[in-house]
C-alpha cells in the first residue's frame, strides 16, 4: 500500500516538474551563458598577466594580445633575485607563521576565558574586544607607529620588537586579529557542551589542561576556520607594513609587489614585473584549488555568525 | 574549596593576561592617544607637539582634497554595496534556482563558485597593481588593446580624472563579488526547496520567485552584506593608493580619507592634522555601523 501510495507520489511529482520546466522555459543556457562572462572577468585578467610574464620587454610594450616568440623563463629568476620576490615572500611566510600561531593561541585562550568563565568584569573586557570590529585601523596609525618605535627602546627585547623587525609586526598583527577572532571563537566555545570538561575536571585534570586536552580538539572546525581567515587577512596585510617596515630588507610580498610598480621609473623592468605578479598569484591559486572548501566556509564563516 | 577559587583565578588571569596586555598596548592606547594627537600641531618625527584645540578640525573643512576624499568614500558607501549586492544576488540565484528543472541548482555550479570566490583570497595590493597592468593607457593595455584594434579611442582607465573613480570602483566589484554569491548561496541553501516548489505549483516565474521568495527571506544575509560592503567602503586604502596616479590622482578624483591620512602622516609628517582626519573617519564609520544596526531592525520571517 505504502510502496504503492509513494510511487504514484512520485511520478505526480515528475509529471509536476516537467510541467514547471515547460513554463520556465529554455533559461538554462542564458544562464550559463551569463556566469561564463564572469567567468571571463575573473579569469582572463589572471591568465593574461600570466602570459605577460613569459614575455620580452618589447612585447610587453607591443600588442596586448600577442604571443611571445620565445618563452622568457629568465623574467621570474629576475623577479625572485632582483626585484628580491624570494625574500619579500620568505618574510611573508616568516611573519605570517609566528602571527597566526599567536593570535590562534592566546586568541582562543582569551576566548575561551570570556565564553566560559563568568567572572566580574568579563563582560567588559569583552566588548573591549569586540569594539576593536568597528574602529579604522588608520585612526591608530601615528600613534601605533610611535608605540613600536618606543617598543625598541625597551631594554633587552627591544631591538627584537621596535620598528623594523619581525617580531614588531607579528605583535601587532597579533593584537589587531583579536577582535575578530575572539568574537568569533568565544561565539563557538559557548556552543560546546559542557559535561566533558566537567567530567575531566572532577577527575582531577586542571583547567589549563582541559582546555588544551578537551576544549580544544573540541573547537576544532571553529578554530580552522578563524586560522585560514587570520592567515589570509594577515599574509595580504598592506597597510600595517607600509607604516612599521621601512627598511627594504624586511618588507612582506605585498609591499614589494606594490613597490615595483610604483617606485622605479625608466630603468622599470616590465616583464619581471609579471613575473613577479604571477609569483604571488600562483601559489594563492594552487592552495586556493586545494582548499577552496575549507577557504570559502572559513572566510564567510564571519559573516553567517 | 578556597583552593579551587584560587585556582581558578589563577587561571583566569593567566589565560587573560597576554591578549589584554598585547590589545591594550597596541590597539587601544593608539586609539586613545591619536584622539589627543588630533588636538595638537605636532609636525616632524623630532618635534614637540602643542595644543591647540580644535584648530585641526576647523582647517579640516575648508580642506578641498578632503572633501573630495569625503566625497568619494560617500560615493562608494552607496555604489559598492548596490553593485556589488546586486550582481551577487543575481549570480547566487542563477547558481542555486536557475537549473533547467525549474529549483535547482545548475550544473556546475560548484565550478563557477570555486572561480567567483578566487579574486577574494588574493591581496588588494596585488590586485591593484594587476589591474593597473589592465588598464595600461595604449596598446599595451589588456582593454585597450583590443578597443584600439577595433579603431576605438583608448579609454584612460586611471589617467582620465573623469574615468579612474569608476575604474577604482570596477575593481573593488570585481573582487568583493564572488564572496558574496558564496554567502548568499549559503543563505539560499537554508531556505526550505518546498517554498520554491509551493510557489512555483502556485504559477510563479523566476521573477516573481526572486523577487517574492528569494530577496525577503535572504533579506537578513543581504543586511550583513551591505554592512560589510559599507565597511569595506569607508575603509578603503590600498587599491587607491596603489593602483592609481599619484595615489588618488589624477588631480585627486580618486582620493579617499585613508590615502588622506596616510599621505599627511606619512609623506607630510602632519601628525596632528592626520590624526584630526583619522577622528572624523572614526565618527564616520561608527556612525555607519551604529546606523546599519538601527535600521535593520526589520521583522525577521521565520522558517
Amino acid at each position: 500500500m505504502t510502496t504503492m501510495l509513494s510511487r504514484t507520489a512520485a511520478t505526480s511529482r515528475k509529471l509536476a516538474r516537467e510541467e514547471r520546466r515547460r513554463r520556465l522555459g529554455p533559461l538554462g543556457v542564458l544562464t550559463h551563458v551569463a556566469l561564463l562572462v564572469w567567468t571571463l572577468l575573473v579569469m582572463v585578467p589572471i591568465l593574461w598577466t600570466f602570459l605577460a610574464s613569459v614575455k620580452s620587454e618589447d612585447e610587453i610594450f607591443g600588442d596586448a594580445w600577442s604571443l611571445p616568440a620565445t618563452l622568457q623563463w629568465d623574467n621570474f629568476a629576475r623577479a625572485w633575485d632582483q626585484a628580491h620576490i624570494g625574500q619579500y615572500m620568505l618574510n611573508s611566510i616568516i611573519v605570517v607563521s609566528f602571527s597566526t600561531f599567536g593570535t590562534m593561541l592566546i586568541g582562543s585562550m582569551a576566548a575561551y576565558v570570556l565564553a566560559r568563565y563568568p567572572f566580574r568584569g568579563n563582560r567588559a573586557i569583552y566588548f573591549l574586544f569586540v569594539s576593536g570590529l568597528a574602529f579604522p585601523v588608520y585612526l591608530a596609525l601615528t600613534p601605533l607607529f610611535f608605540v613600536v618605535q618606543n617598543m625598541g627602546s625597551v631594554p633587552l627585547i627591544g631591538p627584537f620588537i621596535g620598528l623594523n623587525t619581525y617580531a614588531g609586526l607579528v605583535l601587532v598583527y597579533i593584537a589587531y586579529s583579536m577582535p575578530f577572532t575572539v568574537f568569533f571563537l568565544s561565539a563557538f566555545f559557548r556552543t560546546l557542551p559542557t559535561a566533558v570538561g566537567e567530567a575531566a575536571m572532577v577527575d582531577g585534570a586542571s583547567h589549563t589542561r582541559v582546555f588544551f586536552q578537551i576544549m580544544l580538539p573540541m573547537a576544532k572546525p571553529g578554530i580552522i576556520s578563524i586560522t585560514i581567515f587570520n592567515i589570509l587577512g594577515q599574509w595580504n596585510q598592506y597597510q600595517l607594513p607600509l607604516v612599521l617596515l621601512q627598511e627594504r630588507d624586511k618588507w612582506v610580498l605585498t609591499q614589494g609587489i606594490a613597490d615595483i610598480s610604483t617606485a622605479a621609473g625608466y630603468d622599470q623592468d616590465w616583464s619581471a614585473l609579471f613575473a613577479a605578479l604571477t609569483l604571488a598569484i600562483l601559489p594563492m591559486l594552487v592552495v586556493y584549488t586545494i582548499f577552496q572548501r575549507q577557504i570559502q566556509s572559513g572566510l564567510t564563516s564571519g559573516a553567517l555568525k | 574549596m578556597l583552593f579551587n577559587r584560587y585556582r581558578r583565578g589563577l587561571f583566569i588571569t593567566s589565560f587573560l593576561a597576554a591578549p589584554v596586555i598585547l590589545y591594550l598596548v597596541y590597539v587601544i592606547s593608539p586609539y586613545i592617544q591619536a584622539f589627543y594627537i588630533a588636538m595638537t600641531d605636532w609636525r616632524g618625527v623630532t618635534a614637540t607637539p602643542g595644543f591647540i584645540g580644535l584648530e585641526n578640525f576647523v582647517r579640516l573643512f575648508g580642506d578641498r582634497v578632503f572633501w573630495k576624499a569625503v566625497t568619494h568614500n560617500a560615493a562608494l558607501l552607496v555604489l559598492l554595496p548596490l553593485f556589488t549586492i546586486v550582481i551577487a544576488l543575481f549570480f547566487a540565484f542563477l547558481l542555486n534556482v536557475g537549473g533547467a528543472r525549474g529549483v535547482t541548482g545548475i550544473r556546475g555550479s560548484q565550478f563557477y563558485r570555486v572561480v567567483f570566490f578566487f579574486p577574494q583570497v588574493l591581496a588588494v595590493a596585488v590586485v591593484a597593481v594587476l589591474f593597473q597592468q589592465v588598464f595600461r593607457p595604449d596598446g599595451s593595455g589588456m582593454l585597450n588593446g583590443p578597443l584600439m584594434a577595433l579603431g576605438a579611442e583608448p579609454i584612460g582607465f586611471l589617467s582620465n580624472p573623469n574615468v579612474a573613480f569608476w575604474s577604482v570602483l570596477g575593481v573593488m566589484v570585481w573582487q568583493a563579488v564572488g564572496f558574496y554569491v558564496v554567502l548568499f548561496s549559503a543563505g539560499l541553501a537554508s531556505i526550505p526547496r518546498d517554498m520554491f516548489e509551493a510557489a512555483q505549483i502556485d504559477g510563479a516565474g523566476r521573477l516573481s520567485l526572486f523577487f517574492r521568495i528569494t530577496l525577503p527571506l535572504l533579506w537578513d544575509t543581504v543586511q550583513v552584506a551591505w554592512v560589510y560592503l559599507g565597511i569595506l567602503a569607508l575603509d578603503v586604502f590600498a587599491i587607491v593608493w596603489v593602483m592609481t596616479d599619484q595615489h588618488g590622482g589624477p588631480d585627486w578624483s580618486t582620493t579617499v580619507m585613508a590615502a588622506e591620512i596616510y599621505r599627511n602622516a606619512f609623506q607630510y609628517f602632519r601628525f596632528g592634522y592626520a590624526s584630526a582626519l583619522g577622528v572624523v573617519m572614526f565618527f564616520f564609520t561608527v556612525g555607519f555601523a551604529i546606523l546599519s544596526l538601527r535600521l535593520s531592525r526589520r521583522e525577521r520571517i521565520e522558517y
